[in-house]
């Protein structure tokens, strides 16, 4: 060791100038359109000075729904990304037939699908269920905020850091090469000795510390705070779903944490815990990162059925169907969360039980998730059904995921599942669910509660332009992938010697195109309603006709969100106050207790991201540091005692007259 | 009548059948759907009863789905609406019961397929059609994923091929599969499922041809660079034609031994078919071991030892027991090998002025011999 003491390596670890990608086109070509658009941004900043007003107002924040609106930005943004990758895919692969190699080396091409795969469900799924849940959730059990409001904010830091990292990997070294799971022997360090997988690793473990702290803190959030009278079968589905969620998270992050800490030990330290040699196993990992990434499937898709529950119950006018077995149904797909693992991996030479007791348990979990689609149809039944944005994607939901349902079933039975793991039926499987229930439900979300966060409603008809792209998109782009794999083709190939196949990659590129312009009207949506927001403004607080304490209060919300703790009575808490002629009190104010905004999150993650990179690099001295002012900048902000401050009555008292005069100015 | 009244306006149209005709054969084509083999065709008979079992109640669903919000919009008044009606004890049981019940016959369905067709279970009257020559003496072959080909060992006959797999019609074929470094998993769509193969393990698989004609096999477990290349044709065979390949391979003038063996281990793409005309006698039982490298210890004696069944007083060193792999990176890596000394750990391939997508093997074990770190860790 002591030979390769040389003062750059001491200082720089193994990064070097030669780091930079520079002789890749397009990733110069994406770091210029990076780097402009990003002086640009800092710019017009600096010129309309905002940055004080960011820093103040959003960075610090600890107000649960600016957190929130900040997770959904950070998603959309990586949605980007991820989205790129998606269509540099699909180009590739309809392209590289008939000897052609497509645009892609395998050095590029095998980054590009890892990072898809990181990326969509760490950095767009996982943040989008995460800031709508932030928005709605406290508000909807009436509460001022969440249980830990700073824990808020340095959650959604820490995940902007992981964001960071990897987006880092695209212009200084390179991401990992082993699929969106790094599975060993593959991943490990003689087999993956870049820093590929070590960005891998470290966004991952920085940006996971964020989601399991905020599992924790909605966790306390629902049980702890929701307004007086609301029982836990009085809590709206959303919440419940929000609930199940996160204990998922809360017990299922920290084996991802742990397996990832294995695995950076087997290539930090020379442990072996997943190598060939010295004892190791990698069926080890398999178990473990599965025993997470299942249960992370229901995290994802089971506040994306609250928000359908909320969607059909209110655009149909009428009660949520069997509240009472959709809350039994959430609780009980929960719990089979934890049982089902192993099915992603039948093809590892089980036994015939073991393999028919996770395929059985599989298919359990769709009799709960059958009885939640009967409910959402009854719902509609003897409903007055208006086709409002946020209904029609929960429409396309109920076909496209009924069918993405079938095939999972289908991969579930063991004798099946040889024939179709790993092939483009999988692929077509899995972005079935996750498109059509997942990404169907956070678009259904955000048209149905942006005028709650903004005070005005998104534009309906480029949300409809949105909606038809995408769902027409979605056809497109992976029934092909269906029939690919039923004619035996394997995922993650880069090129093709059969060129009856190419139509099939030709039309699923197509797909694409059209997902990228749903993608593109979805932006010009918030761009065209941003600039029309006075037509669409929401004065009353209540757009839709909404049934929950959500809808009470003003759009947006004051900071305290509720002047007065609002007392429920019964299931759809507004709708009831509705109906017994609810008057706003005027008087009587009292000052709000609230918690004070804190830089400490920016700092500490910061601090942490820091950490990552240098562990990354080897820069150790840098690690070291940043490790050390991690810890001290944590426990300087325990002694920070200045935290919470009070609204005055007068000022309370003000905002609520504000609302109620815009209030009886429509009347 | 009917043909000059009710199909004449679509005539025009009719040249849009041609335009589905590729779809249609392209189908047929499917070797999932229409296999070759026994195990891959009662598999696809698995896939047909439960997608059938299944669209008993997707197909209402869909239906559903659809029609209910349009018969309840908000702008048919006709229709009834009863804004409170949320509870119905009938439906809710018809909505829990009906999955269920079909849960329970696909479970059923689903426990005695997966044990009929299990990989490691020998093929029987129950699994196959008829022809199949059960009593013959199944066709062993030893599997091997190497980075990135696979390896035929085929013990009976003592020969060996790279990239090239036959069998004889109808008789059954008794596969064990191994891996040299990563997880692989073998698939040949009509012949039978895909199975794992993993380094210092062993998995099984039973299958059997019932035509003759020449399909595809590849790696279907993403295993690094190499991986759209490491594909392989099968071809069965009758009796006859075998046995002539069999022939073919024993002229060969190249052996299978322990430094050929180590030689065609070398992370390699696009390697060619290669006939082995004998193998080394217990090469296979080494490779499985991780021990082809001489001076290893073969897992099969760590598990002796672990299990307390080895000599007493044997001396163990730590270099016995790692196993020493190629490296797979050949983009980017460190400067583990002699020749790229000075490269960095992170830098990315072209700054290393080689070729990506080359040939070129890693060849050079790598560093940190002897100590405890990985190699990268202690380059230069």
């Amino acid at each position: 060791m002591l030979g390769n003491l040389d003062l750059t390596r001491l200082i720089f670890g193994r990064l070097t100038l030669d780091s930079i990608p520079y002789h890749e086109p397009i990733l110069v070509g994406t770091f210029a359109v990076v780097a402009l658009g990003g002086l640009a941004l800092v710019a017009a900043l600096t010129h309309y000075r905002l940055w004080g007003y960011l820093w103040n107002e959003w960075f610090t924040s600890v107000d649960h729904k600016r957190i929130g609106i900040m997770y959904i930005v950070l998603a959309i943004v990586m949605l980007l990304r991820g989205f790129a990758d998606a269509l540099m895919m699909r180009a590739q692969q309809a392209m590289a037939f008939n000897g052609s190699e497509g645009f892609l080396p395998s050095h590029h091409y095998d980054q590009v699908f890892t990072a898809h795969g990181t990326i969509m469900i760490f950095f767009v799924a996982m943040p989008l269920i995460v800031g709508i849940m932030n928005i709605v959730v406290p508000l909807q059990i009436g509460a001022r905020d969440v249980a830990f409001p700073f824990l808020n904010n340095f959650s959604f830091w820490m995940t902007a850091g992981g964001v960071a990292l990897i987006m880092l990997s695209l212009f200084l070294g390179e991401f990992a090469r082993t699929g969106w799971l790094a599975f060993p022997p593959l991943s490990d360090a003689s087999n993956s000795p870049g820093v590929g997988v070590d960005y891998y690793i470290w966004g991952l473990q920085i940006a996971g510390v964020g989601t399991l702290l905020s599992g924790v803190n909605f966790l306390a959030t629902i049980v702890k705070m929701r307004a007086p009278g609301m029982t836990m079968m009085r809590m709206p589905i959303f919440t419940w779903t929000a609930l199940c969620t996160n204990v998922l998270v809360v017990a299922s992050f920290p084996v991802l944490t742990a397996v990832l800490t294995l695995l950076s030990l087997d290539r930090y330290v020379g442990t072996h815990f997943f190598t060939n040699d010295l004892g190791g196993n990698s069926m080890m990992y398999f178990n473990l990162i599965w025993i997470w990434g299942h249960p992370e499937v229901y995290i994802l898709i089971l506040p994306a059925f609250g928000v359908f529950s909320e969607v059909t119950s209110t655009f149909s006018g009428k009660r949520l169907f069997g509240y009472t077995s959709m809350v039994y149904a959430t609780v009980v797909i929960t719990i089979l969360a934890y049982l089902v693992w192993l099915h992603h991996f039948f093809t590892m030479g089980n036994g015939a039980s073991v393999n028919s007791f996770f395929g059985i348990t599989t298919m359990i979990i769709s009799i709960p998730t059958g009885a939640k689609i009967f409910n959402w149809l009854f719902t509609m039944y003897r409903g007055r059904v208006r086709f409002e944005v946020p209904m029609l994607w929960t429409i396309a939901f109920l076909v496209t995921f009924t069918l993405g349902g079938m095939t999972g079933v289908l991969l579930a039975v063991p004798p099946v599942d040889f024939v179709v793991h790993n092939s483009l039926f999988l692929v077509a499987h899995f972005h079935n669910v996750i498109i059509g229930g997942v990404l169907f439900g956070m678009f259904a979300a955000i048209n149905y509660w942006f005028p709650k966060a903004f005070g005005f409603k998104l534009d309906p008809f480029w949300g409809k332009v949105s909606f038809w792209f995408w769902v027409i998109g979605f056809y497109f782009a992976f029934m092909p992938l269906y029939v690919l794999g039923l004619m035996g083709v394997t995922r993650r190939l880069r090129e093709f010697d059969d060129p009856s196949l190419q139509i099939w990659f030709v039309i699923a590129a197509f797909g694409a195109v059209l997902i990228a312009i749903g993608i593109a009207a979805f932006l010009v949506q918030i761009f065209v309603s941003v600039r029309r927001r006075d037509e669409l403004a929401d004065t009353t607080g209540d757009p839709w006709d909404g049934r929950t304490l959500e809808w009470a209060t003003s759009s947006p919300p004051p900071h305290y969100n509720f002047a007065f703790t609002p007392m429920v009575h019964g299931l759809d808490a507004y709708t009831d106050m509705k109906r017994r002629g609810f008057s706003r009190p005027m008087e009587g104010f009292r000052p709000i207790h609230m918690p004070r905004n804190t830089g400490a999150g920016v700092i500490i993650a910061g601090l942490a991201t820091v950490c990552g990179f240098a562990m990354i690099w080897y820069i150790w001295w840098l690690a070291a540091l940043s490790f050390v002012a991690l810890i001290a900048a944590a426990i300087a902000h325990t002694f920070n005692y200045d935290r919470d401050y009070y609204i005055p009555a007068e000022e309370v008292a003000a905002s609520e007259r504000t609302f109620a005069d815009a209030l009886a100015a429509r009347s | 009548m009917s043909d000059q009244y009710g199909a004449a306006p679509l005539r025009p149209f009719r040249f849009l059948l041609v335009l589905a005709l590729p779809f249609v054969l392209s189908a047929c084509d499917s070797p999932l759907l229409f296999p070759g083999g026994d195990i891959a065709a009662r598999q696809r008979d698995m896939l047909l009863i439960a997608t059938g079992l299944m669209l008993i109640i997707i197909l209402p669903v869909i239906f559903m789905s659809l029609y209910f919000p349009w018969r309840y919009r908000a702008s048919n008044k006709a229709s009834s609406y009863d804004a409170d009606w949320d509870h119905s004890t009938k439906l809710e049981l018809v909505i829990w019961t009906v999955p269920l019940m079909i849960i329970i016959v696909l479970g059923a369905v689903t426990w005695v397929g997966t044990h009929l067709l299990d990989p490691y279970r020998p093929l029987d009257e129950i699994t196959t059609s008829e022809g199949v020559a059960l009593d013959e003496e199944p066709l062993e072959v030893q599997v091997v994923a190497l980075n990135w080909k696979w390896l035929f060992v085929y013990p009976q006959y003592g020969v060996a091929s790279v990239n090239e797999l036959a069998a004889p019609v109808n008789r059954p074929i008794r596969f064990h599969l191994t891996a040299e470094s990563v997880m692989n998993a073998f698939y040949i769509p009509t012949l039978a499922g895909m199975i794992y193969s993993m380094p210092g393990m062993e998995t099984k698989l039973h299958a059997v041809m019932n035509e003759p004609g020449v399909f595809d096999g590849f790696a279907s477990h993403y295993n690094g660079a190499g991986f759209s290349d490491m594909h392989f044709k099968f071809y069965s065979q009758d009796e006859g034609d075998f046995e002539a390949w069999i022939e073919n391979l024993k002229g060969s003038d190249q052996a299978l031994d322990t430094q050929s063996y180590l030689d065609l281990a070398k992370p390699t793409e696009g390697f060619p078919v290669t006939y082995y005309s004998s193998v080394q006698d217990d090469l296979y039982k080494r490779i499985l071991g991780m021990c082809v490298r001489p001076g290893k210890l073969c897992m099969q004696e760590v598990m002796m030892i672990d299990a307390g069944k080895a000599e007493p007083g044997r001396d163990v060193t730590i270099d016995q027991l790692k196993y020493e792999t190629y490296d797979l990176d050949q983009f980017g890596h460190g400067g583990a090998d002699e020749g790229h000394g000075d490269e960095p750990q992170g830098a990315t391939a072209p700054a290393t002025n080689r070729e990506p997508h080359s040939d070129e093997s890693g060849g050079q074990e790598p560093a940190g011999e002897g100590t405890a770190a990985p190699p990268q860790l202690n380059a230069e």
